[in-house]
């Protein structure tokens, strides 16, 4: 087994796939010879040259929307966009068309294309480059988004997300990018929809995705000094959400605490309590607590920045909370 | 999609109900309307019936527990169909709203001595309720809401754990999972029966009544029944007795106890003792024998009075109050009374009420034998009577009850051969 950073994971999914498959190929600003903003692309245009890496104006719509025309035609394409953050330029792209297509077609056409990028906050990078959309996209019906956590579930997620049929958000994680971690030198993949259970645990369930799953299991080895035992979730698939998953851990536990970096309101937080408290009512000892940013643009200041994340401590004190201690 | 049945409020003031007989089993097909199961409630055995037609896929309570109302006690579905999540809710299943019995029970029966001789423990079944065209969902009354998790409600449910003698750890004393896992599990209504008695878990009916009652008197609500009683039979009995054995020496007071726990035997409710969650209702007869002493009171126990034969008390209790007197009784020789005896009649009172004993249910007080005019076949005759009164914890005896024991003692004392039959 190879320690892999998190961004050559993304790259390994990336080369693997397109050596097996002549219809994938990359787009997006700087991704062919500047080897991508985040170097995930390294190497590729070398490797599969300027057909298949293709470099783009900074145009998002524009190239977003070829993207899925190249889809509805055959390819696969996967589009990067520098981060989620400026994929709002091309969230009609995404919303109106490659989400739609397949219905709109009565299943004649389909969307086989994947958009990916960072998402999130990084480090001092200001309110418009540090936003967590992933319950935008997860609101969508026709569009699965998945946010891998480690360099594992990044490879092996992400060689799905090319393989799957239908339009894939994924989002990979700014500050991930540097992460390692053991990755199978054998070719796997992970099925989208399926949860990881990253800890197993018996006294409360911590249900997180992404950039939340370190300080979850942060929270968890310190929460485990205290004599709470901890089960953390790590969602990996926003939508298609394995519930099977959340309601077995909630059948085990009977206490949940639900981890994420968006804001609150109506986040993917909110809907995994829609889940337990519909499906598990009975099984609930305690009232279901989420942590997520503060509901504020995300400061540029340092200090403030960290105080609206959320983070270990702020877990822990939620589980201290659902499990009824202090 | 399976639909859920829950423990309908079939009376305004039902908060819990027992389910006491499945009528059902698992498995079998019901038709709306068809009887699920009979269910104690505060003041009737009443009927709960399918809303739904199907299969009756899972009962998750056994007969004999304790459910508060809106808890699931069933589900119904297709046949082979999963219950969901073996409890979780589905979205739409409302139970019908309880429909108003049409009269109002009072939940306590009134004490009557005029009832029968052996009175009914079950009050006449309230009218069943008729569906209602309301679909709101029945909701636990909130005067009498427990707090508690969902989860902790449903072990307790499984478990037929009533939640109102648990105490809560969880914020404002809710009650979670800890808890009822850590209350001792109530055996579902059974009776334990231990040497020589036998607890019998409080009814509905039962602690609606003591929870009442002892609101309205407390801490036992006692209530006092008289009866005066013909002792000329029992007068000749006595001359006739000590004729036959002159050594021996026998008082109206030991004939009394062996008259009592002969009644007893025949009226265990009124040979019981009042547990707080429990009524124990004793096999055995103890009579404890009021005796003054000098610093206060004591009451000697004649243990097994229903089957010692009068000589035998008779000695026992003077034997037993001469060393009381000398206050050389041993604890166990004054303790585990069933029933209490406190006789002034030696003082020449005529008429007076005991104060019960707790945990006992009842104490029997004694007034003196005195010749009274009192019309017998039209005319005035003169005849021994006595004073009888009862005292009667309202918890474990009701009116009827206690007038049925004092009405078989009375005969006794009265037909003294009753006695040795």
């Amino acid at each position: 087994m190879a320690t892999l950073t998190y961004r050559d994971a993304l790259n390994a999914a990336l080369r693997e796939e397109m050596q097996r498959d002549d219809s994938v190929f990359l787009m997006g600003e700087e991704v062919a010879e500047y080897d991508g903003a985040y170097k995930v692309s390294r190497g590729l245009l070398r490797e599969f040259g300027p057909r298949r890496v293709v470099d783009t104006p900074i145009a998002e719509l524009g190239f977003t929307g070829i993207g899925v025309g190249a889809a509805m035609v055959g390819l696969r394409p996967i589009v990067e966009v520098m981060t989620f953050n400026f994929a709002l330029l091309a969230i009609d792209q995404i919303v109106n068309a490659a989400a739609k297509i397949r219905y709109m077609s009565g299943g004649q056409i389909g969307c086989p294309m994947v958009v990916r990028g960072p998402g999130g906050a990084a480090l001092q990078l200001g309110a418009q480059h540090s936003q967590a959309f992933e319950s935008w996209y997860a609101h969508i019906p026709g569009l699965k988004v998945v946010m891998p956590a480690t360099p594992a579930d990044a490879k092996g997620l992400l060689k799905s997300a090319i393989r799957d049929d239908n339009p894939v958000i994924f989002i990979e994680g700014e500050m991930l990018y540097n992460q390692k971690g053991d990755v199978p030198d054998e070719e796997y993949l992970i099925p989208l929809g399926k949860a990881d259970i990253k800890r197993p645990g018996k006294d409360v369930t911590i249900i997180c995705h992404s950039k939340t799953v370190a300080p979850a299991l942060n929270a968890a080895k310190t929460l485990s000094d205290e004599g709470i035992d901890a089960e953390v979730i790590d969602l990996r698939t926003i939508t298609p959400l394995d519930q099977d998953a959340i309601l077995a851990s909630v059948a085990k536990t009977n206490r949940v605490v639900v981890a994420e970096e968006g804001w609150g309101f109506a986040g993917v937080g909110a809907q995994v309590v829609d889940v337990i408290q519909r499906e598990a009512f009975d099984q609930l000892d305690a009232p279901v607590i989420r942590v997520h940013q503060a509901d504020v643009p995300m400061p540029y200041n340092k200090h403030l920045e960290k105080a609206a994340k959320a983070d270990a401590t702020r877990i822990a004190a939620a589980v201290h909370q659902v499990c009824y201690r202090n | 999609m399976a639909t859920k049945v829950v423990m309908e409020a079939l009376s305004p003031t039902m908060e819990e109900g027992r389910l006491v007989e499945w009528k059902k089993k698992e498995g079998d097909a019901v038709q709306t309307g068809d009887v699920l199961a009979e269910v104690e409630t505060d003041k009737a055995v009443m009927e709960l019936v399918a809303r739904a037609a199907g299969t009756l896929l899972k009962q998750t309570v056994a007969a004999g527990a304790t459910v508060p109302v809106a808890e699931t006690v069933a589900w119904i579905g297709n046949a082979g169909e999963a219950v969901p999540g073996g409890d979780s809710a589905p979205a739409a299943s409302p139970a019908p709203a309880p429909a108003a019995p049409s009269s109002s029970h009072p939940a306590a029966p009134a004490p009557t001595a005029a009832a029968a001789a052996v009175p009914s423990r079950t009050a006449p079944p309230a009218p069943a309720p008729a569906p209602t065209a309301s679909t709101a969902p029945t909701a636990p009354t909130t005067g009498g809401r427990v707090k508690a998790s969902p989860l902790a409600k449903r072990i307790a449910a499984d478990r037929g754990l009533d939640l109102n003698g648990v105490a809560g750890s969880g914020p404002e004393g809710r009650i979670v999972k800890r808890d009822v896992e850590n209350a001792v599990p109530k055996a579902a209504a059974q009776s334990v029966t231990g040497s020589g008695f036998s607890d019998i878990d409080l009814s509905p009916m039962r602690k609606t009544i003591a929870k009442r009652l002892a609101q309205s008197i407390g801490p036992i609500p006692t209530y006092y029944l008289t009866a005066e009683v013909d002792m000329e039979r029992a007068h000749e009995a006595r001359e006739a007795l000590l004729a036959l054995d002159s050594t021996g020496k026998f008082s109206f007071n030991d004939l009394l106890i062996r008259a009592a726990a002969t009644a007893l035997h025949l009226h265990p409710w009124v040979n019981a003792w009042w547990m707080d969650d429990k009524v124990r209702q004793w096999h055995e007869v103890h009579i404890g024998v009021a005796v003054a002493v000098e610093e206060g009171l004591i009451t000697p126990v004649v243990r097994h009075a229903d089957q010692k034969t009068l000589r035998a008390i008779a000695g026992e209790v003077r034997e037993l109050a001469g060393r009381a007197r000398e206050k050389k009784l041993k604890p166990e020789e004054y303790t585990g009374a069933t029933f209490s005896i406190s006789n002034l009649g030696m003082f020449g009172i005529d008429e007076f009420t005991a104060v019960i004993n707790p945990p006992e249910a009842a104490i029997l007080a004694v007034g003196r034998i005195e010749p009274k005019p009192v019309v017998m076949d039209g005319a005035v005759v003169v005849r021994r009577r006595m004073r009888m009164t009862l005292s009667c914890d309202h918890r474990v005896i009701d009116g009827a009850t206690g007038a049925a024991f004092l009405k078989t003692l009375v005969g006794m004392l009265e037909n003294p051969l009753a006695l040795v039959w």
